[in-house]
């Protein structure tokens, strides 16, 4: 691949990621102005969105913060609400067949749910370039990291989010990306076994459990409907 | 303009466990063979996971929440991404302004 494939792959993930960046730059700024109230300053705030870089955590951080820091408490609530991501890792490893050691590794450092989503769904219709990852990444790692900075130094001036309804953009972005990874019945099997048990959790066990508790569901969902399909075919 | 030391320890604590997430699924897979109805289960991981994230906001928060997630989801079918959130965003905000 030649250098200018190469930057037209690149244009391609930016052009994928732009939707996204205009949900993710209102979270980014709300996160800031909740992590100021907190009493973080506006460099330990965009500190955090770098190098952490995964808004559920981060949002869960904040709801726990405790003054000083309590780095055991936030580590493990980190643990806990990205243990999905071992599930993403391990389902867009096995789309990056284009990429050479190390770029998998480094390109699953900035695995996100919107990244991971929309890489998802390039590797459904094209191969999963590295260029294209990174144009999915860059812009929208700095609009995070930038947006959270921003939020924790403009603090008390942004309005009230909720009135706005601006914290829906996070779960409307998830909605549209579920209604297009359906594929049939197996897929609505997956679906309801993993809502209802998310809601269940939720319901009865504080704190995030509720998310590890959905995909393992919604997986033996998928595994006992693999499992009949199996036996329908088999005389 | 300062960091204080225990916030940069407690955000690393939290970058640490990130990257073990991160990184453990693209050594699992290095491990296990993924052939026949695995393969099918890795596939159904995405829905799974999104909805698990979706769930209690779509059935569990409100009845604004409730319908502009119905929304969404109606407007995704033919919209693009984009128009569809900003759809269900609108939606929200009038629904909670109703008082509902």
């Amino acid at each position: 691949m030649n250098d200018n494939t190469r930057f037209q792959e690149f244009l391609g993930g930016m052009r994928a990621i732009s939707p996204l960046i205009a949900a993710v730059i209102p979270i980014g700024l709300v996160f800031g102005a909740v992590a100021a109230t907190k009493g973080l300053s506006p460099v330990e705030a965009g500190l955090m969105s770098a190098l952490v870089f995964a808004g559920g955590s981060q949002f869960v951080a904040m709801d726990i913060w405790t003054y000083p820091a309590s780095w055991t408490g936030v580590g493990f609530a980190a643990l806990l609400v990205n243990i999905r991501h071992v599930l993403m890792s391990a389902s867009l490893g096995t789309r990056m067949g284009g990429f050479h050691q190390p770029a998998p590794y480094l390109s699953m450092l900035f695995l996100a749910d919107e990244i991971w989503a929309m890489a998802e769904f390039r590797a459904k219709v094209a191969k999963l370039t590295p260029a294209w990852f990174a144009g999915l990444v860059a812009p929208f790692y700095l609009a995070w990291v930038f947006s959270g900075f921003a939020g924790a130094a403009l603090g008390a001036f942004l309005g009230d989010p909720v009135v706005l309804g601006l914290d829906f953009a996070f779960p409307a972005v998830f909605i549209v990306l579920v209604m297009g990874f359906w594929k049939g019945p197996e897929t609505g099997a997956v679906l309801l076994a993993s809502g209802a048990a998310a809601v269940a959790t939720q319901h009865f066990i504080p704190g995030v459990w509720y998310i590890a508790a959905g995909a393992v569901a919604g997986l033996a969902a998928a595994m006992i409907t693999g499992k009949t399909r199996d036996v329908e075919v088999t005389p | 303009m300062t960091v204080d030391l225990a916030t940069l320890v407690a955000i690393l604590s939290m970058a640490a466990a990130t990257v073990i997430t991160r990184l453990s699924g693209l050594v699992l897979i290095r491990h296990v063979s993924l052939e026949g109805s695995r393969r099918k289960v890795i596939e159904s991981i995405p829905p799974a996971v999104l909805m698990a994230v979706v769930a209690p906001t779509a059935f569990a928060t409100g009845i604004a929440e409730t319908m502009a997630c119905a929304v969404t989801a109606f407007a995704a079918l033919r919209l693009p991404m984009l128009v569809s959130v900003a759809l269900g965003v609108a939606s929200v905000a009038i629904l909670r302004a109703l008082g509902l």
